[in-house]
């Protein structure tokens, strides 16, 4: 089954918003937990963009931010992606209790923000497979630290394949206070998009 | 006055000197520059993927048809396709995994399209930056054919 992402019906579209919700959050919960500090969370957004726009919600093609992307695999197939700027990489990382980091591609800091990344998808993937009875696996998470346009690029080119346009289900967390900005998107495949959306009773 | 053409994801643009092309953030995707140095012509392409599985349509986002659309229009504005040199970069590998590699080869693939397609054409490939874990800026200045390319860390270079 194709799925024309712009003649999604309003009810799908809630549905993947609620999906989105209840996976978010269970990963805000699973980040203020290994943080131990508060973490909230924005409504997730569920939107249908042209592909030439993405990197512009993300500060622009050339702005430089931290990426861990991990892979979904079984009945849905797609990317998972948290995304933060540098500064908030390094709060995060002192948050965390890892001493001494001067740059996020340290060893040690891609290795803790990658584990940060893992949890949160992983607790997404979760709370989504229970509702959907879908069997969803992620992949080990990949690091990236380069400009927007080039990480995000990496990820739109298999969706791009078949489509021109992206359905991005995204949120924003924000920990102790405002200080830690990160965004967390799911992009499904169009035809895992359509498993989705019937696993949960709105084909 | 010179103008800074902005050539997006998935797309491509022609022009003239002293104008210059540019295109931001090449990831695993490629930004491909077709420059004919005596009529002070070129064009820029910035593609995601090797073939077009439609060549009617999402011309510019395939590296088979987005070459081909962009000589067609060169050659409109008078180019001959003898005359131009190409110089290509981007096709990193954005990524790295410790276990799974199954989306490493997308850069490469690109870039293995790119080659074939400016092979077809019969056009000169004089530069190739590819490869590598980095992202790329590049900018074609058209009144010289020279290509400023970006890469975080490691700064600014002519080629």
């Amino acid at each position: 089954m194709t799925i024309i992402l712009n003649r999604l019906s309003l009810l799908q579209l809630d549905a993947l918003k609620e999906l989105g919700n209840i996976g978010a959050g269970n990963a805000a919960t699973a980040l203020s937990q290994i943080l131990n500090k508060k973490v909230d969370m924005s409504v997730p957004r569920v939107k249908v963009y042209p592909i030439e726009e993405i990197p512009e919600l993300f500060g622009g093609s050339e702005n430089i931010v931290v990426g861990v992307l991990l892979r979904m695999f079984g009945d849905m197939q797609g990317s998972l992606m948290f995304l933060l700027d540098e500064e908030s990489a390094l709060k995060l990382l002192d948050m965390m209790m890892i001493p001494d980091v001067q740059h996020v591609t340290e060893e040690i800091a891609m290795s803790a923000i990658m584990e940060v990344g893992n949890i949160i998808s992983s607790s997404y993937l979760n709370s989504l497979s229970f509702f959907s009875s879908l069997t969803i696996v992620p992949s080990t998470p990949g690091f990236a630290y380069d400009m927007a346009g080039a990480i995000l690029g990496t990820i739109l080119f298999e969706v791009s394949e078949m489509s021109d346009q992206v359905l991005l289900i995204e949120t924003d967390f924000l920990g102790n206070g405002e200080a830690i900005k990160g965004h967390f998107f799911v992009l499904p495949d169009l035809q895992s998009l359509g498993i989705l959306l019937k696993s949960v009773g709105v084909e | 006055m010179s103008q800074q053409i902005k050539v997006g994801m998935a797309d491509y643009k022609v022009g003239n000197g002293p104008d210059k092309l540019i295109t931001l953030g090449l990831g695993s995707c490629i930004g491909i520059t077709i420059y004919d140095k005596r009529k002070k012509i070129g064009g820029m392409a910035h593609i995601m993927l090797p073939k077009n599985p439609d060549p009617s349509k999402a011309i510019a986002k395939f590296a088979d048809t987005a070459i081909d659309a962009m000589t067609k229009e060169l050659e409109k504005m008078g180019v001959n396709l003898k005359d131009v040199e190409s110089k290509i970069a981007g096709g990193a590998q954005m990524f790295t995994f410790s276990s799974s590699n199954e989306m490493n080869s997308i850069g490469f693939r690109n870039a293995e399209a790119v080659k074939q397609e400016l092979k077809k054409k019969g056009i000169r490939l004089i530069v190739e930056e590819t490869g590598g874990n980095s992202g790329r800026t590049i900018e074609l200045d058209l009144d010289n054919g020279n290509l400023k390319i970006k890469t975080m860390g490691s700064g600014e270079k002519y080629v």
